[in-house]
């Protein structure tokens, strides 16, 4: 269910049948080719707001992603994510208490923009234009 | 003088052979004639003069406030520090004041120690070579030892001198020339993949990486939250306790520190390794490894059996997929730690006005280099609702495979493992920049990285020189929370090997009296 979903978001996206335990799940990266469709482009930038669009960023993400392919490769079958290696420890959690405050101006002198005690940002609610084919 | 380990300068400064404000000076005037190694972004000779002048009083008084009193320090531009400017070598946070001080600096500046400037890094400390900084690269003071320029092939243009310079590996490339280049005796970095370790062992220094939870991350610019640790750079293994023991600790303002007491240790002197059980994982003998690195492996290896010790062969199965699967977690939680910058309570702030989003985006374009661009926009992709369980919890799987490995093999019996930390010595920044900042990463990382995954504690130790002069870096892991075994190890191991101290001829020609004034006053 969950590669089928992928897939169609992925262009060109091609995947073998789950194996059994020990052997590939995927094939090996490189002989794939996907491409990121526009529709997901136009998502990302939206969510990163890094503003890469041009070819060489799309590119970039493409090479990050066949890299990131190779964890495919690897039988994870009945393993539990690793959030943190503290994971069998209690962590220390402090009151819900106030404890610093008082610091408005400090804070505020590394603002560009600012009016009184305000942080000043340009008209909300304009999503940035939609992609190009 | 300012060659001397960090403790043999303690002494000093308390014997009253040397001031603090004096010591204080020398380090500045140090830091002036080799400025040509781009190693410091900021140098703070202001408050750092006047540190030195209340570590002087203290010790007028006979009330020093501990071995770090009056010693100058150097710390990672990543570390937050009140009052002075950190930048992350990005042009996103320039002029970027913070209004407090990063837990580990502020433990520094609480026990007397003299901050002398922020040192240089790869841009957000994404990188392996410090070559990925708005500042420019760092340079190698290993590129002008005579143990280096010796070993030059002579070239017949003389301009071309400028292209043999090395790289110092990354990130905290600046705080590891600092050190190596003797303009502080103790620096700050940090290490996520291998960031303290990488530039350690390519400058000829200690690089020790803590274990995940010794040490407060408080102010400390988060790159990957669950792998970050504090990372310290010194002399010689001692030192290196020494400033672990100053800076261990629970701290409130990081929940991720244990709360276990920590006690401050002296390193025993090691006389009978018999009793050791030293792994040697098949998996580090990486495509890449170069033979010479090689050797050296397998000779200090030689040396631990020759003593006694039991020497094994151990597998790390999983431990080849570190590098995919810090790829994935690392762009992941950098996506959402690089959030916070947005251009409206600090930092850059485009002038593109036309909406917030507008805005948002041109101050990130601006801001950011390619690189942390790139890896924001890949962790985004990998967080995506329809690809969150296929990259980013399936990497979470394999981190637990990488960790199991550690975890079987230190139950087997093992005490410490010993790797090489790179895979060769330092290469021309003309070389280096050859590849893109990915490729090198992962290549740089392959034997520091995996240590990150399972938080286990690690220190690369000056081994040896190449065939090019230049120093190799060998690495020992130990188990979680064990320091003091791990360091005691390291530092026989450092007495048997004798590293060659660095001959800087550049410096004595850049500035002959500094140089000349700490040899009358030198130690050894």
């Amino acid at each position: 269910m969950r590669v089928l979903s992928v897939s169609r978001w992925l262009r060109g996206a091609v995947r073998a049948p789950s194996g059994g335990p020990g052997s590939p799940q995927v094939p090996q990266p490189g002989r794939r080719e996907r491409e990121v469709t526009v529709d997901v482009l136009d998502h990302l930038e939206h969510l990163a707001l890094v503003d890469f669009r041009d070819s060489e960023g799309v590119e970039r993400l493409q090479k990050a992603i066949q890299f990131a392919d190779q964890l495919h490769e690897v039988n994870t079958d009945g393993v539990e994510p690793m959030d943190s290696v503290l994971e069998d420890r209690c962590l220390y959690l402090r009151e819900d208490d106030v404890t610093e405050g008082n610091c408005t101006k400090e804070l505020l002198k590394n603002a560009k923009e600012k009016v009184e005690e305000y942080f000043v940002a340009p008209p909300g609610n304009i999503p940035l234009p939609k992609l190009e084919e | 003088m300012l060659r001397a380990s960090l403790r043999e300068v303690s002494a000093a400064l308390k014997e009253g052979h040397v001031s603090p404000t004096e010591l204080c000076q020398r380090c500045l005037a140090l830091i002036k004639s080799t400025k040509f190694l781009n190693a410091y972004i900021t140098v703070v000779e202001e408050t750092a003069l006047k540190q030195a002048e209340e570590s002087e009083k203290r010790y007028r008084t006979g009330q020093p406030l501990g071995v770090l009193d009056g010693i100058p320090v150097a710390v990672k531009d990543n570390f937050s520090t009140a009052g002075i400017e950190t930048t992350c070598a990005s042009e996103m946070l320039k002029g970027y004041i913070p209004p407090y001080s990063a837990t580990v600096v502020q433990k520094l500046l609480d026990q007397g120690a003299v901050l002398l400037g922020k040192t240089n890094l790869d841009e957000f400390a994404m990188g392996s070579g410090s070559t990925d900084g708005v500042f420019g690269p760092v340079r190698n003071p290993w590129s002008y030892s005579r143990q280096y320029k010796e070993k030059l092939v002579p070239k017949s243009h003389p301009e071309d001198e400028d292209s043999n310079w090395v790289i110092t590996g990354g990130s905290s490339g600046g705080s590891a020339a600092a050190v190596s280049s003797f303009t502080c005796f103790a620096a700050l970095g940090s290490d996520t993949g291998g960031s303290t370790r990488n530039p350690a062992a390519h400058c000829g220094v200690v690089g020790l990486k803590p274990t995940y939870g010794l040490i407060s991350r408080h102010g400390l610019i988060p790159l990957v939250n669950s792998m970050d640790v504090p990372g310290i750079l010194t002399r010689c293994v001692d030192d290196a306790a020494v400033v672990l023991g100053s800076l261990a600790g629970h701290d409130p303002k990081d929940s991720t520190t244990v709360q276990d007491s920590f006690k401050p240790f002296e390193l025993p002197n090691l006389t009978d390794v018999s009793k050791l059980s030293i792994g040697i994982p098949k998996e580090y003998h990486a495509p890449g490894l170069s033979s010479e690195i090689l050797a050296l492996w397998s000779k200090a290896a030689d040396l631990f059996k020759n003593a006694g010790a039991n020497v094994i062969e151990v597998s790390l199965p999983h431990t080849r997929y570190s590098i995919v699967c810090y790829h994935v977690l690392c762009t992941a939680e950098v996506a959402s730690n690089m959030a916070r910058f947005d251009g409206l309570e600090y930092g850059h702030r485009s002038d593109m006005n036309k909406s917030t989003e507008s805005m948002y985006a041109a101050t990130r374009r601006e801001g950011f280099n390619d690189v942390v661009r790139g890896r924001i926009l890949s962790g985004n992709y990998f967080l995506l609702k329809q690809n969150y369980e296929n990259y980013f919890v399936k990497a979470q799987k394999v981190r637990r495979l990488i960790a199991n490995d550690f975890m079987k093999v230190f139950r087997s019996g093992v005490d410490i493992l010993l790797t090489p930390t790179t895979l060769s010595d330092a290469v021309p920044y003309t070389e280096f920049i050859k590849e893109d900042n990915r490729t090198r990463s992962a290549q740089d990382d392959i034997l520091t990285q995996a240590v990150n995954m399972a938080g286990l504690p690690a220190i690369s130790v000056p081994t040896a020189l190449s065939e090019r002069g230049l120093p190799v870096g060998l690495q020992f892991i130990g188990r979680s929370f064990q320091e003091k075994q791990l360091l005691t190890v390291a530092k026989w191991f450092e007495k048997q090997v004798k590293f060659p101290m660095i001959e800087l001829e550049e410096v004595k020609r850049h500035d002959h009296g500094v140089f000349q004034h700490q040899k009358s006053a030198s130690f050894s």
